[in-house]
């Protein structure tokens, strides 16, 4: 697949701001198509952030997060070049990983 | 930064830099990354737990007790941000954001949703009790924020006024 993850994380002054925009439709299951028939439910179910190999949030996610979901937060610690890695997977098992540095 | 740097970083600096070309440009082809099998081995661990019975629930209380086990107290320490009129309910930004100590869970609910809660996050220590995130909102409806503080449940809402659904065709 491919990446369907934009990340940016920042180091500031000790901690790190995280900023993430994932690239999914986020079916809820109540809309329709053009043709009246109901596209099934399509959603993330759960997004992991870890920096150096530890977990700094995880996300668990339902249908009713945006398209395209946003998320934004900040955790004790991390310098420049440090890693992020993030990994999210879905209701239909498709999933996504990939690793930034930080800036 | 400078060129001197040893290993693993060196390895990323390329990749960001086409991060930032690939955004400006906004082609995705070049942007394939592989993650570290340490990430989305835990991400598949917590998907086997995912609280599938939390989100299929229809009332706070419900959807509280099913993803946490208790029931919740209105709290003046958090801060939930959100337009007071949502123009378009298929993307309504929420922050919450709270002064609490030994934060452990944030959740976000919708309480005229067709199902109640939206999304729900395990805060570690050393990561900041403060997340925001966009949702959909079916209707006007009330937006709970439940924070989880040593090992209690605290709650703050605020209503949103939607003018166009974001659930429904």
């Amino acid at each position: 697949m491919a990446n369907t993850i934009l990340v940016r994380a920042n180091a500031d002054g000790g901690s790190t701001v995280v900023q993430a925009l994932i690239r999914h439709p986020m079916d809820s299951g109540f809309v329709k198509d053009k043709s009246g028939k109901l596209i099934p439910p399509h959603y993330i179910e759960v997004l992991e952030f870890a920096h150096n190999g530890t977990v700094v949030l995880t996300a668990l996610w339902g249908p009713a997060v945006s398209k395209d979901p946003f998320i934004k937060f900040s955790f004790k610690g991390g310098k420049k070049g440090d890693t992020l890695s993030i990994s999210w997977i879905d209701n239909k098992g498709l999933k996504d990983s990939r690793t930034a540095a930080i800036m | 930064m400078t060129d001197t740097t040893p290993g693993s970083l060196a390895e990323f600096l390329p990749r960001r830099r086409h991060v930032l070309a690939g955004t400006i440009a906004g082609g995705m082809a070049a942007l394939f990354g592989a993650g570290t099998a340490a990430a989305s081995d835990i991400v598949l661990a917590d998907a086997k737990n995912y609280p599938v019975k939390a989100f299929a629930q229809k009332t706070e209380a419900d959807a509280l007790s099913a993803l946490f086990g208790k029931t919740a107290t209105v709290s003046p320490k958090i801060t939930l941000d959100t337009p007071d009129i949502a123009e378009n309910g298929a993307v309504v930004p929420v922050a919450v954001q709270t002064e609490l100590p030994d934060v452990t869970a944030v959740a976000i609910l919708a309480l005229d949703n067709p199902f109640t809660l939206s999304a729900a996050y395990r805060i570690p220590a050393g990561t900041a009790a403060a997340v925001s995130t966009r949702i959909k909102l079916a209707k006007t409806t009330t937006v709970v924020a439940v924070v989880e503080s040593g090992g209690q449940l605290y709650s703050a809402s605020r209503s949103v006024k939607v003018t166009l659904g974001g659930c429904g065709g």
